[in-house]
């Protein structure tokens, strides 16, 4: 007995959907955006031209003791990794006064992933280590701007790990253990 | 004829003149000051002690001329006049009794020594304090105080009760066979007494301007010093114990001596805490914050530590080991590894923490932060292992670097105590307590605090951390609320180790 002529067809369309799926929806999902070699700035978000979303983001609050957040729009972000991508972007940039960011100067974010836990992996160049003043509240500061403005703004994401240069890192100015992720945590913001 | 002395130089042959006259030298007075020491003699004349215009025109810039029988001291158009005929001084035309008249002495004008406190201290700009037991002029802002000591036998045992007023901090340490005591001053007004000794101290000697020497007998087998301040004055004590083989010397060997009177034990407790390790934090090329005026935070936290250090082994007599004792770099598992391969009882890891902006100030202390994710990943069932000679064994596998997480409430305990024992004492942020994922902290298997001393981003508290004093009365609150730690563990009190 034999099934109609157009079975394999069909199965050829479908394993050549599912392999267009992985290869351009799944494995960027799994994996993000591989580590670019140091100093190569991570690429323009591809968002929607002009299309914009309002962010949470987080700077040195008055008091010089907590974060505070301040609401901004940033460019739209096509998924989470590119959203997520999209508000770094944003939360890195030296902001106008009188904002004050805890954020080194000349960090660049250099990759970003999530897995499908929820655990975002920022990959930041040596600069915001190499820049970073020191002093503890300096690093709680510092980090925390970093895990709030994901944590805060994508649902998605439960907790962040940061990298410097594409591997882990102990603590960024000899404090903060950055060995595993770090979930938000609302007591660093006014 | 009016003749205006400038008194300079007359030194060595004036000194022949008085030898001649019924003035007698006898002990000089020490000139205290930022600059240094120097001695101004003195004249005794009958049982009164005196001391040379010249001389003291010399040490402090004065004029001093004589007209018409009267003496006028200037200093910067300000005035003494003085006569040879009455114990009295005109400064600026108030008149001061002196406890005795102006004595000519060959070409000499002698004063009582009182005249430095009664008249010279009006006109001069900086201030001058005499004190008269110790022959002691300080000039100058200087922490002199004033130090009493008082030893009594105990029969097998002794005690010396040293007070120090306005409160000087003290350290104690053993140099063979005699202890120093080292205050944080700049001199001593002390007297040493005599000491009817019984074998365990000989002797208190002044031996530099801040340091007195106890010379240690036969009979001296251990000591144990505490400290306590009552109002303005700080008291040590220090206890005396005898050897175990202890006897009297000379005592009559005989067959049935008579039992001695019950004495007290002055044996120290057992205390549930032996050692403290101290970390000094940062070191090498990671150096830590820097403040505005170039003070890095790896070279205040090593001398804090140190001080501190000298401060809990004087005070408490618990061995305390620093991590670092020089400018190395040492990662963070290294310095735990420190605290627990000693089997230390606290763990304090020192830090000068630095802020985005300069208004911040004042201490922190942080104990260590761990996530529901980690406290869960924790909880690890017991592992059974074979022992020798037979037989299981369940042990309790600690992960490295959640050891401290069996510590978090005598950690959030020490540093309550801690942040009331500074208080009253230095600067604290609001609040002054908090928890922080800090990694030095995660691996401690003992409990542990990181502090932070204050902010070197701070440009008057960069020069505060810098301050001697600061850090003595911080260390002082450091030991207190050691102490009082140590006694509620010894009590019971969630003791774990």
């Amino acid at each position: 007995m034999t099934g109609p002529r157009w079975v394999p067809a069909a199965g050829l369309a479908l394993a050549g959907a599912l392999l267009g799926w992985v290869l351009f929806f799944g494995l960027p999902t799994w994996y993000g955006e591989r580590p670019r070699p140091p100093g190569t700035p991570a690429s323009p978000v591809p968002a929607a031209q002009g299309r914009r979303i309002k962010a949470r983001l987080f700077y040195v609050a008055a008091s010089g003791s907590k974060l505070t957040s301040v609401e901004q729009d940033v460019p739209y972000g096509e998924g989470t990794i590119e959203q997520a991508k999209a508000i770094l972007m944003a939360q890195i940039a030296p902001p106008s006064p009188p904002l004050a960011s805890a954020i080194p100067p000349g960090t660049a974010l250099r990759a970003l992933f999530v897995t499908q836990d929820g655990e975002a992996f920022v990959d930041f160049n040596a600069a915001f280590m190499t820049a970073h003043p020191g002093g503890s509240l300096n690093e709680l500061l510092t980090v925390y701007t970093v895990v709030q403005a994901l944590t805060t703004n994508l649902p998605l994401v439960s907790a962040v790990q940061l990298l410097v240069d594409g591997k882990e890192v102990d603590t960024l100015a000899g404090h903060v253990d950055l060995r595993r992720p770090l979930a938000n945590d609302p007591g660093w913001v006014e | 004829m009016p003749s205006k002395t400038r008194v300079g130089g007359l030194a060595l042959g004036l000194a022949l003149l008085l030898a001649i006259t019924l003035v007698s030298q006898s002990p000089s007075l020490t000139l205290l000051s930022r600059e240094g020491r120097r001695p101004i003699a003195l004249s005794l004349v009958g049982d009164r002690e005196f001391v040379g215009l010249d001389d003291l025109a010399t040490a402090f810039q004065l004029t001093v001329r004589e007209e018409s029988g009267a003496l006028t001291v200037s200093y910067k158009g300000r005035t003494i006049v003085l006569t040879g005929e009455q114990a009295l001084a005109s400064i600026g035309g108030r008149l001061v009794s002196l406890p005795a008249r102006p004595v000519r002495s060959g070409s000499r004008w002698l004063v009582p020594v009182e005249f430095i406190s009664l008249a010279l201290a009006s006109i001069y700009d900086v201030p001058l304090d005499l004190h008269r037991e110790s022959r002691l002029l300080v000039l100058g802002d200087l922490r002199v105080p004033r130090v009493s000591i008082r030893h009594e036998p105990l029969g097998n045992a002794a005690r010396l009760t040293i007070d120090a007023t306005p409160r000087a901090a003290s350290v104690v340490s053993q140099d063979g066979t005699r202890l120093t005591i080292r205050f944080e001053a700049d001199a001593l007004d002390v007297t040493p007494p005599p000491i009817q000794s019984q074998g365990f101290v000989l002797a208190v000697r002044v031996v530099d301007p801040s340091t007195l020497a106890v010379d240690l007998g036969p009979r001296f087998g251990g000591f144990r010093a505490t400290s306590e301040g009552i109002d303005t004055t700080t008291r040590l004590v220090i206890d005396f114990m005898g050897t175990p083989t202890d006897a009297i010397p000379g005592a009559p060997a005989s067959a049935s001596p008579p039992s001695p009177p019950a004495l007290p034990d002055l044996r120290p407790p057992a205390s549930p805490i032996t050692t403290i390790v101290l970390d000094p934090g940062h070191g090498g090329s990671e150096k830590g914050a820097t403040g505005p005026g170039g003070t890095l935070e790896k070279d205040f936290t090593l001398a804090m530590a140190r001080r501190l250090k000298a401060t809990i082994e004087g005070r408490l007599g618990i061995r305390v080991i620093l991590t670092r004792d020089d400018d190395q770099l040492m990662s963070l598992d290294d310095r735990a590894a420190v605290a627990n391969n000693n089997k230390a009882g606290l763990f304090l890891s020192l830090h000068a923490n630095a802020a985005p902006r300069p208004d911040v100030a004042g201490a922190s202390i942080y104990v260590a932060a761990f996530s529901e994710q980690d406290l869960a990943g924790a909880r690890l069932v017991p592992e059974r292992v074979p022992l020798f000679g037979g037989g299981l064994r369940d042990i309790e596998l600690v992960p490295w670097n959640f050891a401290q997480m069996r510590f978090i409430r005598q950690s959030a305990e020490a540093a309550r105590l801690l942040e009331g024992s500074l208080r009253e004492r230095v600067p604290l942020v609001t609040p002054a307590v908090a928890s922080a994922p800090f990694r030095v902290l995660e691996s401690a298997n003992m409990p542990a605090l990181l502090i932070e001393v204050g902010y070197l981003s701070n440009p008057s508290q960069e020069k505060q951390l810098a301050n001697s004093d600061f850090q003595t009365v911080f260390s002082q609150a450091v030991v207190d609320a050691v102490t009082s730690f140590r006694d509620q563990l010894a009590a019971g009190d969630g003791a774990e180790r």
